[in-house]
Protein backbone atom coordinates (compact mmCIF):
# COMPACT_ATOMS: atom_id res chain seq x y z
CA UNK A 1 0.00 0.00 0.00
CA UNK A 2 1.36 3.18 -1.54
CA UNK A 3 1.72 6.00 1.82
CA UNK A 4 0.46 9.14 2.15
CA UNK A 5 3.09 11.66 2.97
CA UNK A 6 3.82 15.25 1.50
CA UNK A 7 6.19 13.71 -1.12
CA UNK A 8 3.50 11.61 -2.31
CA UNK A 9 1.00 14.23 -2.52
CA UNK A 10 2.91 16.42 -4.43
CA UNK A 11 4.28 13.90 -6.74
CA UNK A 12 0.60 12.91 -7.42
CA UNK A 13 -0.33 16.72 -7.79
CA UNK A 14 2.28 16.67 -10.91
CA UNK A 15 0.19 13.61 -11.85
CA UNK A 16 -3.49 14.80 -11.79
CA UNK A 17 -3.86 12.32 -9.10
CA UNK A 18 -4.03 9.36 -11.66
CA UNK A 19 -1.11 7.07 -9.79
CA UNK A 20 -3.62 6.68 -6.21
CA UNK A 21 -4.27 3.18 -5.95
CA UNK A 22 -7.78 1.54 -5.09
CA UNK A 23 -7.39 1.97 -0.86
CA UNK A 24 -8.61 -1.94 -0.16
CA UNK A 25 -8.93 -5.26 -2.80
CA UNK A 26 -11.99 -6.66 -3.05
CA UNK A 27 -11.81 -10.17 -2.78
CA UNK A 28 -13.75 -13.03 -3.13
CA UNK A 29 -14.05 -14.97 -0.23
CA UNK A 30 -11.61 -18.21 0.64
CA UNK A 31 -13.01 -21.30 1.98
CA UNK A 32 -12.03 -20.96 5.43
CA UNK A 33 -10.57 -18.22 7.52
CA UNK A 34 -9.24 -18.35 11.17
CA UNK A 35 -11.20 -15.33 12.08
CA UNK A 36 -14.43 -14.05 10.87
CA UNK A 37 -16.03 -10.48 11.82
CA UNK A 38 -19.42 -10.09 10.87
CA UNK A 39 -19.89 -6.52 10.15
CA UNK A 40 -17.45 -4.14 8.53
CA UNK A 41 -18.64 -0.73 10.49
CA UNK A 42 -15.48 0.92 12.49
CA UNK A 43 -15.89 -1.55 15.24
CA UNK A 44 -15.16 -4.94 12.95
CA UNK A 45 -12.84 -2.84 10.86
CA UNK A 46 -10.55 -2.09 13.37
CA UNK A 47 -10.75 -5.34 14.98
CA UNK A 48 -9.13 -6.51 12.34
CA UNK A 49 -6.74 -3.91 12.28
CA UNK A 50 -5.74 -4.97 15.60
CA UNK A 51 -6.02 -8.48 14.86
CA UNK A 52 -3.35 -8.59 12.23
CA UNK A 53 -0.78 -5.40 13.59
CA UNK A 54 -0.71 -6.47 17.16
CA UNK A 55 -1.77 -10.53 17.28
CA UNK A 56 -0.16 -11.59 14.14
CA UNK A 57 -3.43 -13.06 12.66
CA UNK A 58 -3.70 -12.38 9.46
CA UNK A 59 -5.71 -15.02 7.87
CA UNK A 60 -9.07 -12.63 8.36
CA UNK A 61 -12.28 -12.26 6.88
CA UNK A 62 -14.64 -8.93 7.64
CA UNK A 63 -17.57 -9.85 6.14
CA UNK A 64 -20.28 -6.86 5.46
CA UNK A 65 -24.01 -7.50 4.01
CA UNK A 66 -24.05 -3.79 2.59
CA UNK A 67 -20.97 -1.57 2.14
CA UNK A 68 -18.19 -0.98 4.76
CA UNK A 69 -18.60 2.43 7.09
CA UNK A 70 -22.47 2.19 5.77
CA UNK A 71 -24.02 0.99 9.22
CA UNK A 72 -23.75 3.67 12.32
CA UNK A 73 -20.15 4.33 11.57
CA UNK A 74 -21.40 6.35 8.62
CA UNK A 75 -24.18 7.95 10.29
CA UNK A 76 -23.53 8.96 13.65
CA UNK A 77 -22.80 12.80 15.22
CA UNK A 78 -19.43 11.44 15.74
CA UNK A 79 -18.81 12.72 19.42
CA UNK A 80 -15.65 11.61 21.21
CA UNK A 81 -15.16 11.94 25.06
CA UNK A 82 -14.69 9.54 27.86
CA UNK A 83 -16.17 10.74 30.92
CA UNK A 84 -17.79 8.58 32.48
CA UNK A 85 -18.85 7.74 35.71
CA UNK A 86 -17.67 4.18 36.52
CA UNK A 87 -13.97 2.75 36.34
CA UNK A 88 -15.06 0.14 33.99
CA UNK A 89 -16.47 2.46 31.34
CA UNK A 90 -14.01 5.17 32.01
CA UNK A 91 -11.19 2.83 31.54
CA UNK A 92 -12.72 1.74 28.84
CA UNK A 93 -13.38 4.94 26.99
CA UNK A 94 -9.86 6.78 27.80
CA UNK A 95 -8.25 3.82 26.07
CA UNK A 96 -9.93 4.48 22.77
CA UNK A 97 -8.91 8.66 23.38
CA UNK A 98 -5.67 7.63 24.10
CA UNK A 99 -5.55 5.71 20.71
CA UNK A 100 -7.44 8.37 18.70
CA UNK A 101 -5.31 10.85 19.48
CA UNK A 102 -2.04 8.75 17.51
CA UNK A 103 -4.90 7.61 15.35
CA UNK A 104 -4.14 9.52 12.41
CA UNK A 105 -0.35 8.57 12.36
CA UNK A 106 -1.09 5.20 13.49
CA UNK A 107 -3.29 4.09 10.19
CA UNK A 108 -1.58 6.40 7.67
CA UNK A 109 -5.01 8.49 6.99
CA UNK A 110 -6.37 11.43 8.35
CA UNK A 111 -9.26 10.75 10.49
CA UNK A 112 -9.40 14.43 12.05
CA UNK A 113 -9.68 13.55 15.09
CA UNK A 114 -10.47 17.03 16.34
CA UNK A 115 -10.14 17.89 19.98
CA UNK A 116 -12.29 21.13 20.20
CA UNK A 117 -13.94 20.18 23.54
CA UNK A 118 -17.04 18.38 24.45
CA UNK A 119 -19.53 20.41 27.19
CA UNK A 120 -22.70 18.47 28.61
CA UNK A 121 -25.38 21.03 29.88
CA UNK A 122 -26.65 20.77 33.11
CA UNK A 123 -30.47 22.37 33.60
CA UNK A 124 -31.40 20.98 36.83
CA UNK A 125 -30.30 20.38 40.66
CA UNK A 126 -29.87 16.73 38.97
CA UNK A 127 -27.62 17.44 36.32
CA UNK A 128 -25.53 19.40 38.45
CA UNK A 129 -25.51 17.07 41.40
CA UNK A 130 -24.65 14.47 38.80
CA UNK A 131 -22.25 16.30 36.68
CA UNK A 132 -20.28 17.44 39.61
CA UNK A 133 -20.27 13.60 41.13
CA UNK A 134 -18.74 12.83 37.29
CA UNK A 135 -16.05 15.50 37.33
CA UNK A 136 -14.84 14.13 40.66
CA UNK A 137 -14.90 11.02 39.84
CA UNK A 138 -12.95 11.79 36.62
CA UNK A 139 -10.25 13.34 38.64
CA UNK A 140 -9.95 10.20 41.02
CA UNK A 141 -9.42 8.22 37.23
CA UNK A 142 -7.06 10.37 36.11
CA UNK A 143 -9.52 11.89 33.04
CA UNK A 144 -9.71 15.42 32.51
CA UNK A 145 -13.34 17.19 33.19
CA UNK A 146 -13.77 20.39 34.47
CA UNK A 147 -17.59 22.05 35.95
CA UNK A 148 -17.70 25.98 34.27
CA UNK A 149 -20.42 28.18 35.50
CA UNK A 150 -23.30 29.43 33.21
CA UNK A 151 -20.61 32.69 32.48
CA UNK A 152 -17.69 30.01 31.63
CA UNK A 153 -19.74 28.18 29.95
CA UNK A 154 -20.86 30.76 27.56
CA UNK A 155 -17.19 32.37 27.38
CA UNK A 156 -15.67 28.93 25.88
CA UNK A 157 -19.02 28.39 23.65
CA UNK A 158 -20.19 31.71 22.34
CA UNK A 159 -23.21 31.00 20.75
CA UNK A 160 -24.80 29.58 23.90
CA UNK A 161 -27.94 31.63 25.39
CA UNK A 162 -27.56 31.37 29.48
CA UNK A 163 -30.52 33.68 30.02
CA UNK A 164 -32.39 33.03 33.17
CA UNK A 165 -35.63 33.11 31.22
CA UNK A 166 -35.20 30.10 28.87
CA UNK A 167 -37.21 27.12 29.54
CA UNK A 168 -34.50 25.20 31.04
CA UNK A 169 -31.75 27.43 31.65
CA UNK A 170 -27.99 26.59 31.93
CA UNK A 171 -26.95 26.11 35.15
CA UNK A 172 -24.07 25.06 34.29
CA UNK A 173 -21.98 22.14 32.49
CA UNK A 174 -19.23 19.57 32.64
CA UNK A 175 -16.67 20.35 29.53
CA UNK A 176 -13.74 17.66 28.95
CA UNK A 177 -11.28 19.84 26.70
CA UNK A 178 -9.63 16.44 24.82
CA UNK A 179 -13.15 15.24 23.85
CA UNK A 180 -14.22 16.27 20.28
CA UNK A 181 -15.67 14.97 16.99
CA UNK A 182 -13.51 13.00 14.12
CA UNK A 183 -14.45 12.20 10.36
CA UNK A 184 -16.62 9.25 11.25
CA UNK A 185 -15.69 7.88 7.05
CA UNK A 186 -12.38 8.06 7.16
CA UNK A 187 -12.15 6.01 10.32
CA UNK A 188 -14.06 2.96 8.46
CA UNK A 189 -11.70 3.49 5.61
CA UNK A 190 -8.43 4.43 7.30
CA UNK A 191 -8.93 0.85 9.14
CA UNK A 192 -10.12 -0.79 6.20
CA UNK A 193 -7.06 0.08 4.43
CA UNK A 194 -4.71 -0.58 6.66
CA UNK A 195 -6.37 -4.08 7.48
CA UNK A 196 -6.53 -4.65 3.76
CA UNK A 197 -2.66 -3.65 3.90
CA UNK A 198 -2.22 -6.21 6.27
CA UNK A 199 -3.56 -9.28 4.45
CA UNK A 200 -7.75 -9.26 6.08
CA UNK A 201 -9.86 -9.56 3.00
CA UNK A 202 -12.49 -7.33 3.71
CA UNK A 203 -15.98 -8.93 1.56
CA UNK A 204 -19.21 -6.33 1.13
CA UNK A 205 -22.20 -7.20 -0.64
CA UNK A 206 -22.26 -10.84 1.66
CA UNK A 207 -25.12 -11.26 4.46
CA UNK A 208 -24.46 -13.60 7.38
CA UNK A 209 -27.28 -15.51 7.34
CA UNK A 210 -26.68 -18.42 9.94
CA UNK A 211 -23.96 -20.24 11.98
CA UNK A 212 -22.84 -23.82 11.46
CA UNK A 213 -21.50 -25.85 14.55
CA UNK A 214 -19.38 -28.93 15.07
CA UNK A 215 -20.63 -32.51 17.35
CA UNK A 216 -19.38 -30.42 20.13
CA UNK A 217 -21.85 -27.50 19.21
CA UNK A 218 -18.83 -25.19 18.80
CA UNK A 219 -18.83 -22.72 15.71
CA UNK A 220 -17.09 -24.17 12.94
CA UNK A 221 -18.13 -21.87 9.60
CA UNK A 222 -21.00 -19.31 9.03
CA UNK A 223 -23.96 -19.22 6.49
CA UNK A 224 -23.67 -16.58 4.08
CA UNK A 225 -25.45 -15.27 0.98
CA UNK A 226 -22.42 -16.27 -1.07
CA UNK A 227 -22.02 -19.81 0.65
CA UNK A 228 -20.86 -21.17 3.55
CA UNK A 229 -17.38 -20.10 5.25
CA UNK A 230 -15.48 -22.20 7.79
CA UNK A 231 -14.14 -20.14 10.63
CA UNK A 232 -12.03 -21.21 13.69
CA UNK A 233 -13.55 -18.19 15.92
CA UNK A 234 -15.96 -15.42 14.80
CA UNK A 235 -16.70 -12.49 16.34
CA UNK A 236 -20.23 -10.68 15.68
CA UNK A 237 -19.57 -6.75 15.53
CA UNK A 238 -23.39 -6.06 13.91
CA UNK A 239 -25.02 -3.18 16.21
CA UNK A 240 -28.31 -2.99 15.46
CA UNK A 241 -28.84 -6.42 13.82
CA UNK A 242 -26.99 -8.61 16.57
CA UNK A 243 -30.16 -10.36 17.69
CA UNK A 244 -30.77 -11.02 14.50
CA UNK A 245 -27.90 -12.83 13.91
CA UNK A 246 -27.35 -14.23 16.97
CA UNK A 247 -30.46 -15.38 17.45
CA UNK A 248 -29.59 -17.78 14.30
CA UNK A 249 -27.05 -19.76 16.90
CA UNK A 250 -30.13 -19.98 18.99
CA UNK A 251 -29.50 -16.94 21.41
CA UNK A 252 -31.62 -14.31 23.08
CA UNK A 253 -29.85 -11.29 23.47
CA UNK A 254 -30.18 -8.72 26.40
CA UNK A 255 -30.51 -6.04 23.61
CA UNK A 256 -33.16 -3.59 21.90
CA UNK A 257 -32.78 -2.19 19.07
CA UNK A 258 -34.10 1.52 18.24
CA UNK A 259 -33.79 4.14 15.40
CA UNK A 260 -31.63 6.60 16.32
CA UNK A 261 -31.47 10.16 14.41
CA UNK A 262 -29.52 12.89 12.94
CA UNK A 263 -29.57 16.24 10.70
CA UNK A 264 -27.30 18.44 9.17
CA UNK A 265 -27.86 22.05 8.38
CA UNK A 266 -26.89 23.82 4.93
CA UNK A 267 -23.26 24.84 5.54
CA UNK A 268 -22.46 27.99 6.58
CA UNK A 269 -18.76 30.13 7.86
CA UNK A 270 -17.40 28.76 11.04
CA UNK A 271 -19.86 29.55 13.51
CA UNK A 272 -19.58 26.93 16.07
CA UNK A 273 -16.83 26.15 18.10
CA UNK A 274 -17.18 22.84 20.16
CA UNK A 275 -19.30 20.25 20.77
CA UNK A 276 -22.54 21.02 23.01
CA UNK A 277 -24.73 17.91 24.16
CA UNK A 278 -27.30 18.69 26.21
CA UNK A 279 -29.14 15.16 28.13
CA UNK A 280 -32.08 17.13 29.35
CA UNK A 281 -33.42 18.55 26.42
CA UNK A 282 -32.15 16.48 24.32
CA UNK A 283 -29.85 17.59 21.51
CA UNK A 284 -26.27 17.45 20.20
CA UNK A 285 -24.27 20.16 17.72
CA UNK A 286 -21.54 20.83 16.17
CA UNK A 287 -20.44 21.80 13.23
CA UNK A 288 -18.18 19.87 10.52
CA UNK A 289 -15.29 21.09 8.64
CA UNK A 290 -17.91 21.28 5.54
CA UNK A 291 -19.71 23.82 7.75
CA UNK A 292 -22.86 21.98 7.82
CA UNK A 293 -24.04 21.99 11.80
CA UNK A 294 -24.51 18.41 12.83
CA UNK A 295 -27.41 18.07 14.96
CA UNK A 296 -28.23 14.91 17.30
CA UNK A 297 -31.27 13.80 18.04
CA UNK A 298 -33.23 11.13 20.11
CA UNK A 299 -34.05 7.84 19.85
CA UNK A 300 -37.60 6.34 18.39
CA UNK A 301 -39.42 4.94 21.79
CA UNK A 302 -40.19 1.66 19.67
CA UNK A 303 -38.22 -1.72 18.75
CA UNK A 304 -37.58 -0.75 15.25
CA UNK A 305 -35.34 -2.03 11.51
CA UNK A 306 -36.90 0.77 9.33
CA UNK A 307 -33.39 3.15 9.31
CA UNK A 308 -36.09 5.83 9.86
CA UNK A 309 -37.66 7.04 13.31
CA UNK A 310 -40.47 9.82 13.34
CA UNK A 311 -40.21 13.24 12.26
CA UNK A 312 -41.24 14.48 15.90
CA UNK A 313 -38.04 13.52 17.72
CA UNK A 314 -35.71 15.86 15.13
CA UNK A 315 -37.91 18.68 15.37
CA UNK A 316 -37.87 18.12 19.33
CA UNK A 317 -33.93 18.13 18.78
CA UNK A 318 -34.50 21.41 16.82
CA UNK A 319 -36.74 22.75 19.67
CA UNK A 320 -34.13 23.03 21.96
CA UNK A 321 -31.67 23.78 19.53
CA UNK A 322 -33.48 26.65 18.72
CA UNK A 323 -34.01 27.37 22.49
CA UNK A 324 -30.24 27.17 23.46
CA UNK A 325 -28.76 28.96 20.04
CA UNK A 326 -31.32 31.28 19.24
CA UNK A 327 -29.09 32.48 16.32
CA UNK A 328 -29.72 28.90 14.52
CA UNK A 329 -33.34 29.57 14.85
CA UNK A 330 -33.28 30.22 10.08
CA UNK A 331 -31.07 28.09 9.55
CA UNK A 332 -32.43 25.52 7.13
CA UNK A 333 -32.06 21.54 7.82
CA UNK A 334 -30.62 20.01 4.70
CA UNK A 335 -31.18 16.43 5.19
CA UNK A 336 -31.99 13.96 8.50
CA UNK A 337 -31.46 10.16 8.77
CA UNK A 338 -31.66 7.41 11.39
CA UNK A 339 -28.84 4.67 12.18
CA UNK A 340 -30.36 1.40 14.39
CA UNK A 341 -28.87 1.49 17.63
CA UNK A 342 -28.27 -1.80 19.92
CA UNK A 343 -29.62 -0.76 23.74
CA UNK A 344 -28.48 -2.59 26.24
CA UNK A 345 -30.08 -2.82 29.77
CA UNK A 346 -27.69 -0.95 31.84
CA UNK A 347 -26.23 0.96 28.86
CA UNK A 348 -23.18 -0.40 28.88
CA UNK A 349 -21.65 -2.47 26.16
CA UNK A 350 -21.10 -6.39 25.69
CA UNK A 351 -17.91 -7.49 24.58
CA UNK A 352 -16.47 -11.25 25.01
CA UNK A 353 -18.12 -14.85 24.61
CA UNK A 354 -21.32 -16.22 24.56
CA UNK A 355 -23.20 -19.47 25.18
CA UNK A 356 -21.83 -20.82 22.00
CA UNK A 357 -18.04 -21.91 21.59
CA UNK A 358 -15.77 -19.84 19.40
CA UNK A 359 -18.45 -17.41 18.81
CA UNK A 360 -17.91 -14.14 20.54
CA UNK A 361 -20.03 -10.33 20.18
CA UNK A 362 -18.93 -7.05 20.62
CA UNK A 363 -22.35 -5.28 20.78
CA UNK A 364 -24.74 -3.07 23.24
CA UNK A 365 -22.92 0.22 22.25
CA UNK A 366 -26.46 1.87 21.97
CA UNK A 367 -26.21 5.59 21.33
CA UNK A 368 -22.64 6.04 21.89
CA UNK A 369 -20.46 3.51 20.84
CA UNK A 370 -18.59 6.01 17.55
CA UNK A 371 -16.10 7.31 20.18
CA UNK A 372 -15.27 4.04 21.56
CA UNK A 373 -14.46 2.65 18.19
CA UNK A 374 -10.60 2.45 18.03
CA UNK A 375 -10.66 0.97 21.95
CA UNK A 376 -13.32 -1.57 21.62
CA UNK A 377 -11.21 -2.89 18.49
CA UNK A 378 -8.28 -3.31 19.95
CA UNK A 379 -9.81 -5.27 22.84
CA UNK A 380 -11.92 -7.65 21.14
CA UNK A 381 -9.01 -8.24 19.01
CA UNK A 382 -7.04 -9.44 21.85
CA UNK A 383 -10.54 -11.36 23.19
CA UNK A 384 -10.25 -13.04 19.65
CA UNK A 385 -7.06 -13.77 19.61
CA UNK A 386 -6.53 -15.27 23.10
CA UNK A 387 -9.95 -16.50 23.27
CA UNK A 388 -9.98 -14.51 26.58
CA UNK A 389 -11.06 -10.93 27.46
CA UNK A 390 -8.41 -7.83 28.06
CA UNK A 391 -8.38 -6.67 31.19
CA UNK A 392 -10.05 -3.19 30.40
CA UNK A 393 -13.40 -5.44 28.43
CA UNK A 394 -13.28 -8.02 31.39
CA UNK A 395 -15.99 -6.31 33.11
CA UNK A 396 -18.20 -6.13 30.02
CA UNK A 397 -19.66 -9.99 30.19
CA UNK A 398 -23.09 -10.79 28.93
CA UNK A 399 -23.14 -13.22 31.77
CA UNK A 400 -22.87 -9.96 33.77
CA UNK A 401 -27.03 -9.95 33.65
CA UNK A 402 -26.98 -13.12 35.33
CA UNK A 403 -24.78 -12.09 38.39
CA UNK A 404 -26.29 -9.24 38.57
CA UNK A 405 -22.54 -7.18 38.23
CA UNK A 406 -24.16 -4.46 35.78
CA UNK A 407 -21.87 -1.38 34.82
CA UNK A 408 -24.67 0.66 35.23
CA UNK A 409 -24.02 3.73 32.86
CA UNK A 410 -27.93 3.88 32.04
CA UNK A 411 -28.38 5.16 35.57
CA UNK A 412 -25.85 7.42 35.71
CA UNK A 413 -26.39 9.25 32.55
CA UNK A 414 -30.18 9.16 32.53
CA UNK A 415 -30.26 9.10 28.52
CA UNK A 416 -28.28 8.87 25.70
CA UNK A 417 -24.60 8.91 26.07
CA UNK B 1 -45.15 9.24 13.63
CA UNK B 2 -46.97 6.37 13.90
CA UNK B 3 -50.75 5.89 14.00
CA UNK B 4 -51.22 3.41 16.52
CA UNK B 5 -54.58 1.26 16.71
CA UNK B 6 -55.59 1.55 20.82
CA UNK B 7 -58.90 -1.50 20.43
CA UNK B 8 -60.90 1.09 22.83
CA UNK B 9 -60.16 4.16 20.64
CA UNK B 10 -59.66 3.33 17.50
CA UNK B 11 -56.12 4.67 14.94
CA UNK B 12 -54.07 8.08 17.40
CA UNK B 13 -50.83 9.32 16.63
CA UNK B 14 -47.95 8.16 18.68
CA UNK B 15 -47.42 11.12 20.49
CA UNK B 16 -50.67 9.97 22.49
CA UNK B 17 -49.21 6.56 23.21
CA UNK B 18 -46.45 4.89 25.57
CA UNK B 19 -44.69 1.66 24.63
CA UNK B 20 -43.80 -0.97 27.20
CA UNK B 21 -41.76 -2.85 25.11
CA UNK B 22 -42.23 -7.07 24.50
CA UNK B 23 -45.09 -8.53 25.49
CA UNK B 24 -45.94 -11.38 26.97
CA UNK B 25 -42.85 -11.86 29.37
CA UNK B 26 -44.51 -13.95 32.21
CA UNK B 27 -43.37 -13.38 35.72
CA UNK B 28 -42.39 -16.87 37.26
CA UNK B 29 -45.18 -18.46 38.63
CA UNK B 30 -42.88 -18.52 41.66
CA UNK B 31 -40.43 -16.60 41.80
CA UNK B 32 -38.11 -17.81 44.57
CA UNK B 33 -37.51 -21.20 42.58
CA UNK B 34 -36.18 -20.20 39.48
CA UNK B 35 -32.45 -19.30 38.85
CA UNK B 36 -30.80 -16.51 38.03
CA UNK B 37 -30.37 -17.46 34.34
CA UNK B 38 -34.28 -17.79 34.77
CA UNK B 39 -34.58 -14.25 36.47
CA UNK B 40 -32.04 -12.72 34.08
CA UNK B 41 -33.80 -14.12 30.44
CA UNK B 42 -37.26 -12.22 32.13
CA UNK B 43 -35.78 -9.00 33.16
CA UNK B 44 -33.20 -8.40 30.58
CA UNK B 45 -33.31 -10.79 27.41
CA UNK B 46 -35.56 -9.69 24.26
CA UNK B 47 -36.93 -11.25 21.28
CA UNK B 48 -35.76 -8.13 19.03
CA UNK B 49 -36.59 -9.30 15.75
CA UNK B 50 -36.42 -7.84 12.71
CA UNK B 51 -40.30 -9.08 11.42
CA UNK B 52 -43.89 -9.41 13.82
CA UNK B 53 -43.45 -8.03 17.19
CA UNK B 54 -45.91 -8.40 19.95
CA UNK B 55 -45.31 -5.31 22.29
CA UNK B 56 -47.09 -3.55 24.93
CA UNK B 57 -48.61 -0.30 24.56
CA UNK B 58 -49.98 2.60 26.88
CA UNK B 59 -52.80 5.01 25.78
CA UNK B 60 -51.07 7.49 28.28
CA UNK B 61 -53.07 10.50 26.47
CA UNK B 62 -55.78 9.26 25.56
CA UNK B 63 -58.09 5.86 27.54
CA UNK B 64 -55.14 5.10 29.64
CA UNK B 65 -55.17 1.87 29.19
CA UNK B 66 -52.44 -1.02 28.44
CA UNK B 67 -52.92 -3.34 25.27
CA UNK B 68 -51.34 -5.25 23.20
CA UNK B 69 -50.12 -5.09 19.49
CA UNK B 70 -48.59 -6.77 17.18
CA UNK B 71 -45.99 -4.78 14.26
CA UNK B 72 -44.05 -5.64 11.63
CA UNK B 73 -40.56 -4.09 12.82
CA UNK B 74 -39.27 -3.76 9.61
CA UNK B 75 -41.83 -1.73 8.00
CA UNK B 76 -43.52 -0.44 11.17
CA UNK B 77 -46.69 -0.95 10.08
CA UNK B 78 -49.36 -2.57 12.94
CA UNK B 79 -50.98 -5.69 12.49
CA UNK B 80 -53.63 -5.72 14.92
CA UNK B 81 -53.77 -5.20 18.45
CA UNK B 82 -55.90 -6.65 21.29
CA UNK B 83 -56.80 -6.63 24.71
CA UNK B 84 -54.41 -7.53 27.75
CA UNK B 85 -55.18 -11.22 28.82
CA UNK B 86 -56.52 -11.90 25.03
CA UNK B 87 -54.02 -14.25 23.51
CA UNK B 88 -51.83 -13.44 21.05
CA UNK B 89 -53.54 -13.50 17.24
CA UNK B 90 -50.98 -14.91 15.45
CA UNK B 91 -48.32 -17.74 15.25
CA UNK B 92 -44.45 -17.23 16.92
CA UNK B 93 -45.29 -15.81 20.21
CA UNK B 94 -45.25 -17.45 23.45
C1 LIG C 1 -27.77 9.09 14.54
C2 LIG C 1 -26.68 8.50 15.38
C3 LIG C 1 -25.84 9.34 16.13
C4 LIG C 1 -24.83 8.81 16.91
N1 LIG C 1 -23.99 9.68 17.55
C5 LIG C 1 -22.91 9.19 18.22
C6 LIG C 1 -21.97 10.09 18.79
O1 LIG C 1 -22.08 11.30 18.66
N2 LIG C 1 -20.91 9.57 19.47
C7 LIG C 1 -20.76 8.23 19.62
O2 LIG C 1 -19.80 7.81 20.27
N3 LIG C 1 -21.63 7.34 19.07
C8 LIG C 1 -22.70 7.79 18.37
N4 LIG C 1 -23.60 6.92 17.81
C9 LIG C 1 -23.42 5.47 18.00
C10 LIG C 1 -22.38 4.91 17.06
O3 LIG C 1 -22.69 5.27 15.74
C11 LIG C 1 -22.32 3.39 17.14
O4 LIG C 1 -22.26 2.95 18.48
C12 LIG C 1 -21.08 2.85 16.43
O5 LIG C 1 -20.86 3.52 15.22
C13 LIG C 1 -21.25 1.38 16.19
O6 LIG C 1 -20.21 0.94 15.34
P1 LIG C 1 -20.24 -0.53 14.81
O7 LIG C 1 -19.03 -0.68 13.98
O8 LIG C 1 -20.40 -1.47 15.95
O9 LIG C 1 -21.61 -0.62 13.98
P2 LIG C 1 -21.99 -0.30 12.47
O10 LIG C 1 -21.18 0.79 11.90
O11 LIG C 1 -23.47 -0.18 12.42
O12 LIG C 1 -21.52 -1.62 11.74
C14 LIG C 1 -22.23 -2.84 11.82
C15 LIG C 1 -22.22 -3.44 10.44
O13 LIG C 1 -22.75 -4.77 10.49
C16 LIG C 1 -23.37 -5.00 9.26
N5 LIG C 1 -24.28 -6.15 9.34
C17 LIG C 1 -25.47 -6.22 10.00
N6 LIG C 1 -26.04 -7.43 9.82
C18 LIG C 1 -25.17 -8.15 9.06
C19 LIG C 1 -25.19 -9.49 8.54
N7 LIG C 1 -26.22 -10.33 8.77
N8 LIG C 1 -24.14 -9.91 7.78
C20 LIG C 1 -23.09 -9.07 7.53
N9 LIG C 1 -23.03 -7.80 8.00
C21 LIG C 1 -24.05 -7.34 8.76
C22 LIG C 1 -24.08 -3.69 8.97
O14 LIG C 1 -24.40 -3.56 7.59
C23 LIG C 1 -23.07 -2.66 9.45
O15 LIG C 1 -22.25 -2.15 8.42
C24 LIG C 1 -24.64 7.41 17.01
C25 LIG C 1 -25.48 6.56 16.28
C26 LIG C 1 -26.48 7.09 15.46
C27 LIG C 1 -27.35 6.16 14.66
ZN1 LIG D 1 -57.30 4.29 23.96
Amino acid sequence: MRRFSLRTLIAEAFNAHQGWERQWRNPEPKPAYDVIIVGAGGHGLATAFYLASEHGVTNVAVIEKGWLGGGNTGRNTTIIRSNYLYDESAGLYEHAVKLWEGLSQALNYNVMYSQRGVLMLAHNVHDVQSFKRHVYANRLQGIDNEWLTPEQAKAFCPPLNISRDLRYPVLGGALQRRGGVARHDAVAWGYARAADALGVDIIQNCEVTGFRRNASGAVEAVETSRGTIKAKRVGVVAAGHTSVILARAGLRMPLESFPLQALVSEPVKPVFPCVVMSNAVHAYISQSDKGELVIGAGTDQYVSYSQQGGLHVPMHALDAICELFPQFSRMRMLRSWGGIVDVTPDRSPIIGKTAVPGLFVNCGWGTGGFKATPGSGHVFAHTLATGEPHPLNAPFTLDRFRTGRLIDEAAAAAVTH
Amino acid sequence: MLLIPCPYCGERPELEFRCGGEAHIARAADPSAVDDGAWSEFLFSRGNPKGLYAERWNHAHGCQRWFNAIRDTASDRFVESYKMGEKRPLPGGE
